[in-house]
């Protein structure tokens, strides 16, 4: 599992200091080791690869730079051969293509603000139990087996299954998502062509259910953003595409990664598990360890003029990667950070981000991420990596484990 | 003791409603704010501490009286 994908541009990483590729397999096999050597030599590593990319492995320099919206732009937050600077056609700064991720001051803001009130958590906790229910029937479907992959066959059900009930599309469409959101986030070293080509089709498919949800208003949150209004007037169908697919792409992998994640820590540390089998009580503590440690979500930036930071010569449009995941585990900034310690009471992590762009989704991958493992948990109170089987991380800023086999030692019911 | 959550700084994480819904509440937007006059009664001192202690803005501090 340590080749590149067939179809990228690139070679295997020689050095991750000077040459580094976030798409290269074994970059999130071994994330937690390299953020640790590059902390140690330097804080920001380099490649030429995508047109210029930075790597800052420090708390500091990712939370001096996630604030910093005056030298770093999020007109790109997906770091891939393409870059916002080479589409004519892509919307500008500070709007972008995806609002509000892709947004930045003023503007971002307003973009924001609509979004917020369906996030809340008071709105938000009203979907857990449905999300209770879901969780159990993924569960009914695989009690019988010893060996179960919690990955495909459990977490990545999950967020796909959610979003799709909220945004009011069609269910059955959510290997499509799956597969937009392989294009998006992994798909990223591809010759741009074929880049642009995944694009038009993902563009396609949403101009299809926006259009649905036009002739046949319904009560969900595409519909909300259709009648919602910016500066009097309401969004243009563009904002309204670019905000349904940042929903889209932004829930499924990540929620994924984090429930994968943290089943795959607790399948790999067995007194972990029996602590929190005996003990739910520390489960709030526990969840936001898994998602310091386990951070899954690194964001891009991309550089607005020439910059020196720090001594490194930034390039106009150069890209940033901020990698909130090696923040997390900053010895400076946490105390024991290698260490995955389920009753942190002090755990100021930065799994959702910093700063104006907090992941807007949060208080919903929460609740997903602990209600999935407070249901596999309940129904397999025992578990651990099934011997003879390999488990298989993901490429490119979404980290998580894509396939988890898991042999059931012990099960209620 | 009194609470403080500097609305400027709040990005809405939700750490502190979540440690310590004695003491902090949040809007529609997902703000939060100090219940009531922010005063803590000497039992949640601690979890006042923790609020603090986790938020990743740094919003939220504590005023000795
Ligand atoms: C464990 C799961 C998740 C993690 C770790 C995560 C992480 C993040 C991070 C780090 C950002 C900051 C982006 C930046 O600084 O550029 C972000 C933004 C965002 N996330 Fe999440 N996310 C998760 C799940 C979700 C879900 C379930 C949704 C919604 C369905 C969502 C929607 C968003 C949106 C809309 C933004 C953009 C906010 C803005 O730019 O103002 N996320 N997320
Ligand atoms: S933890 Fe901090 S940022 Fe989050 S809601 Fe509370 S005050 Fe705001």
């Amino acid at each position: 599992m340590t080749t590149l994908d067939e179809k990228s541009i690139y070679g295997p990483v020689t050095n991750w200091q000077s040459d580094f590729d976030h798409a290269d397999p074994s970059y999130n096999e071994n994330a937690h080791a390299i953020w640790s050597e590059l902390r140690g030599t330097c804080p920001v590593a380099h490649t030429e690869r995508y047109g210029g990319t930075w790597l800052p492995v420090t708390h500091d320099l990712v939370h001096e730079i996630a604030y910093d919206t005056e030298h770093f732009s999020s007109r790109g937050v997906v770091v891939a051969t393409v870059k916002p600077s080479d589409l004519p056609d892509a919307i500008p700064a500070p709007i972008g293509g995806a609002p509000p991720i892709t947004s930045d001051p003023p503007f971002h803001q307003d973009a924001r603000r609509i979004l917020l009130p369906a996030f809340s958590p008071k709105t938000i906790d009203l979907w857990e139990p449905e999300i209770r229910l879901l969780c159990r029937e993924l569960i009914a479907d695989m009690k019988a087996a010893d060996v179960v992959d919690a990955a495909t066959q459990f977490a990545q059900h999950i967020p796909v299954n959610v979003i799709a009930r909220m945004l009011g599309f069609p269910p059955e469409d959510g290997e499509k998502f799956r597969g937009f959101v392989h294009d998006v986030l992994e798909a990223i070293n591809l010759e741009p062509g074929k880049r642009a080509e995944a694009f038009m089709a993902l563009d396609a498919y949403i101009a299809k259910q926006v259009q649905d949800h036009i002739d046949n208003p319904r009560d969900d949150l595409t519909n909300f953003l259709l009648n919602a209004k910016i500066y009097d007037q309401p969004l243009s169908l563009q904002h309204v595409g670019g905000s349904i697919i940042l929903l889209l792409i932004a829930g499924i992998d990540t929620t994924w990664s984090a429930i994968g994640s943290s089943l795959w820590h607790l399948a790999t540390n067995p007194v972990d598990r029996r602590r929190l089998v005996d003990n739910p009580a520390l489960m709030p503590t526990a969840i936001e360890e898994f998602l310091r440690a386990y951070a899954p979500v690194t964001m891009a930036r991309v550089v607005k003029d020439d910059y020196n930071f720090h001594g490194n010569e930034m390039k106009q449009n150069d890209w940033v990667l901020l990698p909130f995941p090696a923040a997390n585990r900053d010895p400076k900034e946490f105390e024991n950070a290698d260490q995955v310690l389920i009753d942190r009471e002090v755990n100021r992590h930065a799994a959702f981000g910093l700063g104006i762009h907090r992941c807007l989704g949060s208080n919903l991958a929460r609740l997903e991420l602990r209600v999935a493992v407070e249901e596999f948990l309940a129904a397999f109170p025992d578990f651990e990596l099934a011997p003879d089987e390999v488990v298989k991380w993901s490429v490119g800023q979404i980290r998580g484990p894509r396939e988890l086999p898991v042999r059931i030692n012990a099960r209620t019911l | 003791m009194k609470v403080q959550v500097d609305q400027s700084k709040c990005q809405g994480h939700n750490r502190c409603y979540a440690i310590a819904p004695e003491l902090f509440d949040v809007d529609d937007l997902g703000n939060a704010f100090a219940i009531g006059d922010g005063v803590v009664e000497p039992h949640l001192a601690e979890k006042a501490r923790l609020a603090v202690a986790n938020c990743p803005e740094y919003a939220i501090s504590i005023v000795e009286e």
